[in-house]
């Protein structure tokens, strides 16, 4: 038996994907729109840009990639990955302020 | 020999095998990209005041590569789906229609990164720079400078920020510039030698745009010769669709945020 079988194929999942899909549409149209609006900073351009585009991917790996409903074993994995992902990014973030002595910062 | 668990779900894991090893897989992609992203922050951070490139891109070829890219996900998981349903038909027509998005993809990449390559930066010996896409290249360089001449399509500048940031400094009409030999002191293109970011926008889209031609080629054999396995052993075939689904999927997520990040911000 394969686990295939967990996944539903009728014509009710083929919706839910025609709907992730034109999401995904809307969700680029708006990064574009987003981006040429002039927010008081940047960073606020930067932050609504990273929200959209995480909310796209969370989308594509929730429903496509079928992430809402896997086995353990792949949660064990992913979230494994998520730790090391996000000390990752710690340490980039850690790293932004600390320059070695004798650098020329500008 | 027959490899174990292609079909049936190896009891401990509750998966077939390919499965678990193309997320394995994923997870080490996720790094990769992660420690890229992380180059990209640093570079950005690190970028002197005004020399951070911002409106470098073409937005309108990007969201279009964009759409496709989604476009060639939802067709990759309805090719899945049609199996499930057993209708291989309809899988054939959805997985084409992926190749396709795949072709236009990289067709559209490859003219962006052309654009890149013919389009040049000039220090003048005036202090002043001529940026532009070149016209005409006469130009030959030895140990006493350039000799020759070239027209570039452009526009010529006093302060180099004003090329760095575009949607600030608004360009002037381009127009044919004529540069002598003489009065160049040094020459470019805006290849990844060009500054840190185009150095990160060609690693990361470059190594993205392989991530690409690597998945339509396992799709295409699936969906050419590799198709034959579906009238013997449809299981199986099925899980490789999906095996592969993945994978597509996953470089559709990576640009979705390289989209923003190297277009946008």
């Amino acid at each position: 038996m394969s686990n295939n079988e967990n996944h539903p194929t009728t014509a009710h999942s083929v919706r839910g994907y025609l709907i992730v899909y034109v999401a995904l549409i809307v969700g680029t149209i708006l990064t574009v729109w987003a981006s040429f609006i002039h927010f008081p900073s940047r960073e606020i351009n930067i932050v609504v840009a990273l929200v959209i585009a995480g909310t796209k991917g969370s989308l594509v790996a929730a429903y496509f990639m079928h992430l809402i409903s896997e086995r353990k074993m792949i949660y064990s994995v992913l979230s494994c990955t998520a730790i090391f992902f996000t000390g990752l990014m710690a340490l980039t973030l850690w790293a932004l302020h600390d320059f070695p002595s004798l650098t020329i910062t500008h | 020999m027959d490899i174990p668990y292609t079909v049936e779900v190896r009891p401990d894991t509750g998966l077939y095998n390919a499965k678990v090893g193309i997320w394995l897989f994923l997870a080490s992609e996720v790094m990769l990209f992660g420690a890229l992203f992380s180059a990209y922050i640093l570079l950005r951070v690190g970028a002197p005041e005004g020399y951070w490139p911002h409106g470098w891109l073409n937005v309108p070829l990007g969201t279009a590569n964009t759409l496709v890219l989604i476009t060639s996900s939802i067709t990759t998981v309805l090719a899945w789906v049609s199996l499930k349903a057993n209708q291989f038909g309809r899988f054939k027509l959805f997985h084409a229609i992926t190749l396709v998005c795949a072709l236009v993809f990289v067709g559209i990449k490859s003219f962006e990164y052309h654009d890149k390559f013919v389009h040049c930066e000039f220090t003048l010996k005036n202090g002043k720079f001529a940026d532009g896409h070149m016209v005409e290249d006469k130009l030959k360089q030895d140990a006493n400078g350039f000799t020759g001449y070239a027209v570039i399509k452009g526009h010529v500048v006093d302060d180099e920020r004003e090329l760095y940031d575009l949607n600030a400094h608004k360009a002037p009409a381009h127009e044919d510039i004529r540069l002598d030999g003489a009065q160049i002191a040094k020459r470019g293109s805006y290849g990844p030698w060009h500054n840190t970011y185009t150095a990160i926008y060609f690693t990361l889209t470059g190594l993205h745009a392989l991530h690409v031609i690597g998945g339509a080629v396992v799709i295409g054999f699936l969906w050419g010769p590799g198709s034959k396995l579906w009238e013997t052993d449809p299981e199986r075939f099925t899980n490789r669709i999906e095996i592969s689904g993945l994978f597509w999927h996953f470089v559709d997520l990576i640009w979705i945020f390289l989209f923003p990040v190297l277009y946008l911000l």
